[in-house]
């Protein structure tokens, strides 16, 4: 190492940069204006180290990754020497011959991380040969687009589903050449824990995982005559849209987005924040119910779809206490459906309601039954700000040179508190701001409220309404949400109010965003101040004093948590199981009459003996002769594991089953159904 | 009994050595042995000695105490062993009809049965060799690693014991403080036995200073070397070594825990190591308040599910945790962040076994074998086509030909020596001028090789080496965890390359790309795995390069053994242009006319070998492409 170095000091490129705490080399090089291109490091989530594309020189070691070097004083760092160049020439050309190379017509074409680093590298030859294999692609959701033909295995959905959800539904399967990141047992996404959340897709260096496209559906919409299509604009994505066109994060371009809609052909453009505002109302009257009986508390919120799902599927018993509040986007597509077309004196079957979204999971929710009446969605298309930038795009429009237009009325306007729904602690605050008039009677003069603002992964806040102090939390990440609804189970944490959002820093950082940059921290930072300065700017900044509001319920809703409000602005939730097709054949009835026999083979009922049950089940239907009238299979979980082993009946599930009653219950709940059909 | 302090067991100790029989029978219960019948050999024995009641003539170490199925002796290739005590005579591929007359001659009448003791062949004469210490195989062993495989049942403590079993644990406790047992150890010179050669003691060291709640001692067993059972021989054989060394471990880091993760195919290891841990606990050697000191530690066994990669210590510490087992980038190095996120030490078995001894007889004593940087001994396993296959030990420094030709007993069918592949698949191809290499950390990395964990596979003129690296490249790609890219991808291509030559298909420019993937796939991998993968190919494009332009510029195979250099012609004279040839052909690379003699296109033809069969002239022949100037 060089005497001549400071103490506190590495040398990058001839450069000295004084250490100033830098986990990584990669940070300290950023220091000297070099980014490094990287596959596998994103701040957010732990060091890998797999891409290899951070190699660089440091004297006297050798070719280090810098993601996980920790610098130290007096290291001379080169990064960009002919060894370095020629082993991330290779990676490169690793990453290419395993990769489907018809770029021209990927989703992400142009907007590729590999596509970018091929081509500042100069790769004009891979030596290596090309991809033979062809896997099918999985299109299984709404949501998401999993191609694992593009998939480079840099392992970041793997890590972000992980770390950020710990869900986990991708891992690593098989070894070497052969190696695949796939869902347990290859299964589809639909067919797993997937909250289509898309924090995979954001973070996908390639177009293995893309935003599901319903551009082809909006185009044939708007381009439509005779169609009335309406859209809602959600708050994140006016702080977002304009990312792609050379905007920085953050900058407010809602106007622009309104320009750009009418100029592709939308008929009406409205902003999702009205509906936020009705949403804070709804909400927060049900709250105040709830607060006076003393009952389904704490309440949770409920419009990111993810939560709900992922609540539906684990949390079953606190469905009670979600929100029955509908999400914003619903809210508008039931008021479009249900309130504008007689407005705007439309047919109903003519009107098209389209919404514009940070998030995947939107795709989801709008395909809900509870939203769907007599085969009419409420939202028939459901665009992420990516299909939204993809529509100006393909419609040429100068996006930067657009004069700004209003939305349009009578439902246009939202207030400032249903724009700062879409960064988290957004939705709280703005029920602050409703609640603090409704309970007090008395005018909010500082409207904003500081403490619950920020990204910490959980806030918290007390609040005094009069007298009854209530206390509310503030979550993102749903791993962070489980630590939370964890120690809220355990009696570690009382909280009145809870809002939950899926992805990190709320809607801003939605899966259907724009895509990442370098420093993703610092974009969600802007993004957010962002939104709060478009609240700032707002002449109206309660949902209570937004005309438009006061308008709706006095035409329709007549008050909050009316019958008209309850039957169109709420919902109710169901307990959802998390595994589905997992059934394994073992007999099948051939008869038209037969008797489903499902034995749980999961590890908690394996390891009381069910494998034993379902062959004494095989057993039985041959000494009874009654094998070709009933299927005997093998599944995992019906998630009653502490009352295995559990063996499923046709629809009836019997837990506790052991080999001294199953003999009984063969005979009570399949012989007699046999003998009943036969007679 | 459970032990309460160190005189109770030096007491105890003594009195065994004393009332312990000199008779005593052993059979090899080796891998090697017991599937060329040793259990058979075993019961006869048992059969016959009880009938015999020749028990009544030999003093008891316990209950049935002369006869002893023992861990591995080393020379496999001439299972099943038996070994008479006090004699220390050695019986080679022992039957069990030749128990009879061993009981006979040697129990009864201190009689040699020549015939199943070790010949040895010098200039035309015959000499036998009837005691271990004179056999070639084992004259210029020095077993310290190995000090009780193959002498002692590995099922029983007292076995160990009255080898001087737990002394050394025992003195640790009582007389020395953590710092004294790492000083001790750093002075001994031990390196690890895994392959890279850390000093073991400084390891230690650094996770004695970092603090933390719980620190971990963990035993790597997950020996993957195509051919090597270095490993699971100590662990089968004599596993209280292995326990002995991971409690000393634990005392000098401060860990109340430890794992021993080893291979779910090596049960015999897994039984013998479980047996003994029980046995070690009820004797206080193991558990809370260790022989009556405040120190407390327990062993854990872990299987693992047979991934090569999971002998890299960071894939072994996620492997335990439950995880795929993928490796993570160092630093953090476990001694710092390690299992659970604890400090760790990973030491193999071979070098936890030297452990116990080392803290016995002194840093001294251990350094006064071996060379000045690679004190003490290694074990190998002679594989491949040399005469004594088997498990030796000898001391660093020793010469590749001592081991090759004294030891290992040269060249099966005295064949010419042709290439020496060392440390498995992350090893080296060395060659004949290597020799009269030392053996030792320093001179193999000095040579591209490595010491790895002590594979060892001797090939022989017939071995054609390029095959030999797409053998090994085959088993890396396999095995390659899928983490990293150079890893993962260049392995694929080297052994797609590979795969080219032996099939006479590559150019000169794929020799070249063969050789650039190799130093970037070393350069840029994320662990050892990866970095290493590459040895063999390098080192035998660095020594054989001949061979490889042989079959890329000539297409010839000069050990015969690559099918696609072979030629089919046909004999002009024989053939009867009967057509049948043409007509099995499946690529249609025959032609020719009646009364015409058929013509094999050798640019065409795939070498399957159908016209050849078809042929009921004997018209076609087959034959090893010559280069053009031979």
């Amino acid at each position: 190492m060089n005497e001549k170095i400071a103490k506190k000091a590495v040398v990058v490129d001839g450069q000295e940069i004084t250490l100033d705490g830098e986990k990584n080399i990669l940070e300290v090089v950023r220091k000297a204006d070099i980014e490094i291109p990287t596959f596998c490091y994103h701040s957010d989530l732990s060091v890998y180290g797999a891409c290899r594309m951070c190699l660089v020189e440091v004297e006297g070691r050798g070719l280090m990754p810098a993601c996980s070097t920790p610098p130290e004083p007096g290291m001379v760092i080169k990064t960009t020497t002919s060894r370095v160049l020629q082993a991330r020439r290779m990676m490169v050309e690793f990453y290419l011959a395993n990769h489907e190379r018809d770029c021209t017509v990927c989703e992400r074409n142009l907007n590729c991380r590999l596509q970018a680093i091929a081509a500042s590298l100069g790769i004009d030859e891979v030596r290596f040969g090309e991809r033979k294999e062809k896997l099918p692609k999985d299109t299984s959701t709404f949501s998401l687009v999993r191609d694992p033909n593009r998939c480079i295995l840099c392992g970041d959905c793997v890590r972000a589903c992980k770390e950020i959800e710990n869900i986990g539904i991708y891992d690593f399967t098989k070894r070497g050449s052969q190696t695949k990141v796939e869902p347990a047992f290859g299964k589809k996404l639909s067919e797993v824990e997937c909250v289509y959340c898309g924090q995979c897709s954001v973070r996908c260096p390639t177009g293995a995982l893309v935003v599901k496209s319903e551009v082809d559906e909006a185009w044939k919409a708007v381009l439509n005559p005779d169609l009335t299509v309406v859209a809602q604009i959600a708050p994140a994505v006016r702080v977002a849209i304009g990312e792609a066109f050379g905007l920085p994060p953050g900058e407010i371009t809602t106007g622009k987005i309104v320009a750009a809609l009418k100029k592709i052909g939308f008929d009406r453009v409205y902003d999702t924040a009205f509906s936020a505002d009705l949403t804070v109302i709804e909400e927060a009257e049900e709250f105040f119910r709830r607060l006076q009986k003393g009952e389904r508390l704490p309440q949770f919120t409920s419009c990111c779809p993810s939560w709900v799902i992922y609540a539906e599927r684990n949390y079953p018993f606190y469905l009670e206490n979600l929100s029955s509040a509908r999400s914003p986007q619903q809210m508008f597509g039931s008021v479009i459906k249900n309130f504008i077309y007689q407005v705007e004196n439309v047919p109903l079957e003519k009107i098209v309601s389209v919404s514009i979204m940070p998030c995947t999971a939107k795709k989801f929710e709008a395909r809900r039954p509870e939203f769907i009446r007599n085969e009419i969605p409420d939202v028939d298309i459901v665009l992420t700000a990516q299909e939204t930038i993809r529509m100006i795009k393909t419609a040429n429009i100068d996006f930067k040179q657009l004069d700004p237009l209003p939305f349009d009325v009578p439902l246009g306007a939202g207030s400032g508190a249903g724009v700062i729904f879409g960064v988290t602690g957004g939705v709280t605050e703005a029920v602050l701001r409703y609640a603090y008039e409704r309970l007090t009677g008395q005018e909010l003069k500082e409207v904003e409220f500081k403490g619950v603002r920020g990204m910490e992964s959980v806030r918290e806040a007390e609040v005094d309404f009069g007298g009854r102090k209530v206390k509310v939390a503030i979550v993102h990440g749903l791993a962070n949400a489980q630590k939370l609804v964890r120690d809220m189970r355990n009696g570690e944490r009382h909280y009145d109010f809870v809002e939950v959002m899926n992805c990190p820093g709320g809607c801003i950082g939605g899966g259907g965003m724009p895509l990442e940059y370098p420093d993703y921290q610092e974009v969600l930072r802007r993004r957010a101040e962002g939104l709060y300065n478009a609240d700032r700017l707002s002449v109206v900044r309660k949902a209570q004093d937004n005309p438009s509001i006061k308008f709706l319920y006095e035409k329709w809703l007549k008050e909050a948590n009316s019958e008209v409000a309850e039957s169109h602005l709420h919902t109710h939730y169901y307990s959802r199981r998390r595994i589905s097709n997992e059934m394994i054949r073992i007999q099948e009835a051939q008869s038209a009459q037969k008797v489903d026999i499902a034995v749980c083979v999961g590890t908690s009922c394996y390891l009381k003996g069910s494998y034993n049950l379902l062959q004494e089940l095989l057993e039985l239907t041959k000494e009874y002769g009654v094998e070709d009238r009933v299927s005997v299979g093998a599944t995992f979980c019906l998630e009653k594991c502490t009352e295995g082993p559990n063996i499923r009946i046709n629809e009836k599930v019997f837990s506790g089953v052991n080999k001294d009653n199953l003999r009984q219950i063969f005979e009570e709940a399949v012989l007699s159904k046999l003998v009943a059909e036969t007679h | 009994m459970r032990f309460e302090t160190r005189e109770q067991l030096e007491k105890y100790i003594a009195e065994l050595k004393s009332t312990s029989g000199k008779r005593r029978v052993l059979v090899c219960g080796g891998l090697g042995c017991l599937a060329k019948g040793a259990q058979e050999v075993f019961d006869a024995f048992e059969d016959i000695v009880e009938r015999e009641q020749v028990a009544a003539e030999v003093e008891k170490l316990e209950e049935n105490p002369h006869l002893v199925k023992t861990g591995c002796m080393g020379l496999c290739e001439a299972g099943p062993l038996v070994r008479i005590e006090p004699e220390e005579i050695l019986y080679l591929r022992v039957n069990p009809e030749d128990v009879e007359e061993i009981v006979e001659k040697t129990l009864k009448n201190g009689e040699v049965v020549e015939r199943l003791v070790y010949q040895e062949e010098v200039d035309g004469e015959v000499r036998y060799w009837p005691h271990l210490k004179d056999v070639p195989f084992y004259r210029k062993q020095v077993k310290i690693t190995l000090r009780n495989c193959g002498t002692i049942d590995p099922e029983n403590i007292d076995e160990y014991l009255v080898r001087d079993g737990y002394r050394a644990l025992a003195r640790v406790i009582s007389e020395k403080t953590p710092d004294e047992v790492i000083e001790e150890i750093t002075k001994s010179g031990l390196r690890g036995r895994g392959g890279g050669g850390f000093p073991t003691g400084r390891k230690w060291q650094f996770a004695r200073v970092v603090k933390g709640d719980k620190k971990y001692v963990i035993c790597n067993g997950d020996e993957g070397d195509p051919g090597a059972f270095m490993d699971r021989s100590v662990m089968e054989g004599d596993p209280h070594s292995v326990l002995e060394g991971m409690t000393i471990a634990g005392y000098a880091i401060g860990a109340q825990e430890g794992y021993i993760y080893v291979r779910a195919e090596y049960p015999l290891a897994v039984k013998h190591l479980k047996k003994a841990i029980e046995e070690a606990e009820k004797a206080g050697f193991l558990g809370d308040n260790i022989l009556g000191s405040n120190f407390s530690f327990r062993i854990i066994v872990r299987e693992g599910a047979g991934a090569f990669v999971c002998g890299e210590e960071t894939a072994l510490i996620s492997s335990i945790e439950g995880k795929r087992g993928m490796p993570n980038p160092r630093p953090p190095y476990p001694a710092y962040r390690g299992l659970w996120g604890k400090p760790t030490i990973i030491n193999n078995v071979e070098t936890l076994a030297n452990v116990p001894v080392i803290m016995l007889r002194g840093a001294d004593w251990f350094r006064s074998f071996g060379t000045a940087n690679s004190a003490g001994t290694k074990t190998f396993a002679l594989a491949g086509k040399i005469k004594n296959t088997g498990l030796v030990e000898v001391p660093m420094g020793i010469t590749l030909r001592d081991l090759i030709f004294n030891i290992g007993g040269g060249i099966q069918n005295d064949k010419k020596f042709k290439a020496v592949q060392i440390g498995g698949p992350s090893g080296g191809c060395l060659t004949e001028r290597h020799l009269d290499l030392p053996i030792d950390y320093d001179s193999l990395s000095g040579a591209g090789a490595i010491m790895g964990s002590g594979g060892l596979v001797v090939l022989d003129e017939d071995t054609c080496i390029p095959e030999v690296a797409r053998f090994f490249m085959n088993f890396t790609q396999n095995e390659s965890c899928g983490k990293c890219v150079p890893c993962r991808e260049g392995t694929k291509h080297m052994l797609g390359l590979l795969q080219k030559v032996v099939k006479g298909e590559a150019t000169t420019s794929d020799l070249e790309l063969l050789e650039e993937t190799a130093l970037v796939v070393r350069d840029a991998s994320l662990c050892g795995l990866g970095k290493t993968a590459p040895n063999p190919v390098l080192t035998t494009l660095r020594y054989f390069r001949d061979e490889y332009l042989d079959h890329v510029v000539y297409r010839v195979c000069p050990a015969h053994v690559c099918q696609a250099m072979r030629e089919y012609r046909i004999d002009p004279a024989k053939c009867r242009s009967c057509a049948k040839c043409a007509r099995v052909c499946p690529v249609q690379c025959i032609s020719g006319r009646p009364r015409v003699p058929y013509v094999i296109d050798q640019e065409k033809c795939t070498k399957c070998g159908a016209c050849f069969e078809a042929c009921p002239y004997d018209s076609i022949t087959v034959e090893w492409r010559k280069k053009e100037n031979e």
